[in-house]
């Protein structure tokens, strides 16, 4: 039985990092280089967390699915960062970007993380400028900043549109520099099968080799996930194709528990989906809700002619026209939170009001903007997210009114760590958004890129210290042991068991007819009875793909299907577990949902009193239940109150 | 309006073996989806028939982290501009096309299998010195060094690079002066990247002839296929910083 301990360290919250940082161990710069870390992904977290250690002296193994550490997920963020600089002078502080943060994750997430999280921000901020991260700038050289969803200040440090990318590329290149100096050895397209743990700690990984197929082993001193969100078991979602949950699930099945997987974040405003063979969905930045407004029909008869193509958007009247966020919400309108606008839009089109032929629309409208600031104002605002709408739809959006739908964006539940980022398996850390993470049950904008820095440069390469300087001993060992052959054992025998089913049914096909399942029953609003329904489909859909899969081609070589057979096989794991942990949950809060729990305008209803805290997940064996854990939350520097935008 | 097509697509064992050009028909494709879902439905018809499908790289599938790259009709990311493959869509082509897809060809991009290559020389190139040499946690406060707004948009016009290649497909001298150029402007147009300007600019352009990429001759193809519209300027700016550092 695990005990949670999540080990927040004394003193008054402002005082508690530093004072971790004063009492820690720390490993002489002799044995630094004696101590091996493996690192899983190249995202920001992976990036910053592999390039750090290495600077500091540690042995760095750095592993990534894609060709090349450059090309990880968070290269797709476009908003931007936030941190707590002021520049502004429009009163920010550490404490308000931690209290933000607090609210919009619903009274969710651990205060002494999330203090921290708020007081390294600037330090990424300094950080990311020395590296060369071209930050958009004032005439008089200074940092620019914008604001983002959820705040009263202007804290976000943007590059253009492309801030992830910048801020990834920042991150590469500094693991580029310790690749070049041999503290950093690079394996790319190299995937993470299984966790290999020695004496009760994670000493090594099973990988294979994306294109020769074959599996390899690593041994090392401790491991770090930075693998990301598991988005992509809902198949369509703003995610790379690529991305997956597998190192994060072999981790749970050896001890790692995972907390919160149903929280997930829906962003209101992607590009609808246009047809069955849709591989995924585009977003477009939540920046645009600062000058569009949101509608659908009055007249269900308008609604109608929309969807069977009969006329367009432009044709309806002002006045039959409901821009339902300004009705609803007066205060915030069309810039309430991503879960509040997601959950309207749904509304709207479950009653029949979508605007598209498939029904899963609302406009986007910016005829107003135009008219009142001028076309040049708006496309040197959102000329390149304009561009990148006319390409992918072929409609012009400074005529006609976009149109949007929520779409699967960002997973705020991960596997569960403690202060120290440590998780329940010793010698194996998880950071970035492969954690249950800092942002409770629903992240803000531009704080995705935060944390996954903060983790990666600020926090990981401190609190990892603290468990490496008891293995100082540790020598360096060869990876022929009983435990290697174990696991690489246990790794050869799914890959075989999944080569020899020999069905017909395609992995795509599969896995969409689990997104569909994950879609309708752990989507954006949930029941007990639609979840119960999930679980039990998500159970015959795990029999049907092991009596059915299809994969061409060969075991021990490059074979994309059988990469992908093997990430479906765990996405249909982990959804039957977010099912679950949706179903325990019996309240609303953020991202999560539930019908039976909201106020009588429909908004979110929290049950402070049976759910503050973190469900965390133990797996007990292949078709057990898992066992639930709870990590309470105490509030002691904030009031928790019912979040209110209108 | 649905697509019928003819589709002639390069496939390659392995780096080792023979290519050659194989026609495919597909059909009923709608103009809405995007190139890669195309090629997506193929693969199904292929897997169905117990064929092994089409190997191509591609991860985002929304035009930033550079994965996809494919030789479409003669042309790096196909028949449109400032977009990669992932971006296009199939209303760019008309019923009854025949669409040609082959893979990056240059002598550092060596094929790994049909339109999938091995573009680790790019990541040799920035581990040459395009980076800043700082360690975390020694930064000075970001306001410290005011940058001229000037300069900044103009490093992050270079810095837009996605790392496709596209820029060494399209050349006839397989060069990647356009690449080597927009790191080397990222980082010498700002006051943070400037102390190590000259070693990197010589250490990179070294690289680059060791990796086997080509020379410039001023062509433009790069220019015009780049699909993030980083242009020549930066590859005078290269040539600049070249020779002021042999100086």
């Amino acid at each position: 039985m695990h005990k949670l301990q999540s080990r927040i360290p004394e003193g008054p919250l402002a005082e508690k990092w530093s004072n971790y940082k004063s009492n820690q161990n720390l490993v002489n710069p002799a044995n630094k280089r004696k101590l091996d870390v493996i690192v899983i992904g190249t995202g920001l977290a992976g990036a910053a967390a592999a390039a750090s250690m290495a600077e500091m002296g540690f042995k760095v193994k750095s592993f990534c699915y894609q060709d090349s550490s450059r090309r990880a997920h968070s290269i797709a963020a476009q908003g931007g960062i936030n941190a707590a600089k002021n520049y502004q002078n429009d009163g920010d502080s550490i404490y308000r970007l931690f209290f933000d943060t607090i609210k919009g994750g619903d009274y969710r997430s651990r205060e002494a993380n999330v203090y921290r999280l708020a007081e390294v921000s600037n330090e990424i901020i300094d950080q990311c400028v020395g590296q060369g991260v071209p930050f958009a700038r004032e005439y008089g050289g200074t940092l620019d900043n914008r604001s983002f969803g959820g705040a009263l200040v202007s804290r976000t440090f943007y590059a253009r549109g492309q801030t992830g990318q910048q801020l990834l590329l920042g991150a590469y290149q500094a693991l580029s520099r310790q690749v070049k100096k041999g503290n950093v050895e690079m394996y790319p397209r190299m995937e993470m099968f299984n966790l290999v743990m020695v004496d009760g700690k994670a000493r090594g990984i099973i990988a294979r080799d994306v294109i020769t197929g074959k599996l390899e082993r690593y041994s090392a001193h401790a491991v770090v996930l930075a693998s990301g969100g598991y988005g992509n078991v809902f198949f369509l979602s703003t995610m790379a194709m690529g991305a997956n949950a597998s190192a994060a699930w072999q981790c749970y099945k050896k001890g790692a528990l995972f907390g919160n997987p149903c929280m997930v974040q829906i962003h209101p405003t992607c590009i609808p989906v246009h047809g069955e063979y849709q591989s995924k969905l585009t977003l477009m930045s939540e920046s645009l809700r600062n000058d569009g407004r949101i509608w659908v029909p009055k007249k269900i008869e308008d609604a109608k002619r929309l969807q069977s193509g009969e006329i367009g958007g432009v044709d309806i009247p002002e006045e039959d026209r409901d821009y339902y966020l300004e009705r609803r919400y007066p205060a915030f309108g069309n810039l309430v939170p991503r879960d509040v606008a997601s959950r309207a839009a749904k509304e709207r089109c479950d009653a029949g009001f979508g605007v598209n032929s498939t029904g899963l629309a609302v406009f986007l409208d910016f005829k107003d903007a135009i008219n009142r600031l001028g076309k040049d104002v708006i496309e040197a605002k959102y000329g390149n997210l304009f561009q990148m709408y006319e390409k992918i739809t072929d409609d012009v959006p400074y005529e006609v009114p976009m149109m949007i739908y929520p779409a699967i964006h960002y997973t705020m539940g991960g596997i569960w760590v403690d202060y120290e980022l440590h998780t329940t398996v010793p010698g194996l850390f998880a950071t970035g958004e492969s954690n249950f993470s800092d942002h409770g049950a629903n992240r803000l904008g531009a704080s995705a890129l935060m944390q996954g820095l903060a983790d990666g440069y600020f926090v990981l390469p401190y609190t990892i210290q603290n468990y490496l300087a008891d293995e100082i001993n540790t020598p360096r060992f060869k990876t022929d042991i009983p435990e290697f052959d174990k696991a690489e054992n246990e790794v050869q025998e799914q890959l075989e068991k999944l080569m020899n089913v020999r069905g017909t049914m395609s992995v795509d096909t599969l896995h969409k007819k689990l997104g569909k399942i994950m879609w309708e029953g752990v989507g954006m609003s949930r029941n007990k009875e639609g979840l119960k329904i999930a679980i039990d489909e998500i159970t015959k859909l795990k029999k049907e793909f092991w009596l059915n899969v299809n994969i061409p081609g060969e075991i021990n070589d490059l074979n994309q299907e059988l990469q992908k057979a093997s990430r479906l096989a765990d996405f249909i794991e982990l959804g039957d577990l977010m099912a679950r942990d949706a179903l325990n949950r019996e309240e609303s809060c953020g991202g999560h949902f539930r019908d039976e729990y909201q106020t009588e305008e429909g908004e979110a209803l929290r049950n402070d009193k049976d759910f503050t805290y973190v469900a965390a997940w133990e797996f007990k064996g292949e078709d057990k239940e898992p066992a639930l854990h709870k990590e309470p939350l105490n509030f002691e520097y904030i009031e928790v109150k019912q979040r209110n935008y209108k | 309006m649905n697509l019928n097509l003819k589709l002639k697509i390069w496939r390659q064992k392995d780096p080792n073996s023979r290519g050659k050009f194989v026609n495919y028909r597909l059909n009923d494709i709608s103009t809405d989806s995007s190139f890669l879902e195309m090629l997506d439905v193929l693969n199904e018809e292929l897997i169905s028939k117990g064929e092994e499908p089409v190997i191509y790289d591609h991860d985002c599938r929304e035009g930033i982290c550079g994965a996809c790259g494919l030789y479409i009709n003669g042309r790096p990311h196909g028949p449109d501009s400032l977009i990669t493959v992932c971006q296009l869509h199939m209303r760019k082509f008309k019923n009854g096309d025949t669409i040609v897809i082959e893979p990056w060809r240059a002598r550092a991009f060596p094929v790994i299998r049909d339109l999938m290559v091995d573009r680790d020389a790019f990541d040799k190139l920035i581990q040459e010195g395009g980076y800043v040499s700082i360690n975390t946690g020694s930064a000075p406060d970001a306001n410290s060094i005011p940058v001229k707004k000037e300069h900044a948009d103009l490093s992050m016009d270079a810095a837009a690079c996605i790392g496709c290649g596209a820029c060494v497909a399209a050349c006839k001298n397989a060069s990647a002066m356009l690449f080597v150029g927009a790191k080397v402007s990222h980082l010498t147009l700002l006051p943070q990247g400037k102390v190590e300007a000259s070693d990197r600019v010589r250490h990179m352009v070294a690289k680059m002839d060791e990796l086997g990429f080509g020379n410039c001759t001023n062509t433009g193809a790069c220019e015009a296929e780049c699909p993030k519209g980083i242009t020549l300027t930066n590859i005078a700016r290269l040539n600049r910083e070249y020779y002021k550092a042999a100086l």
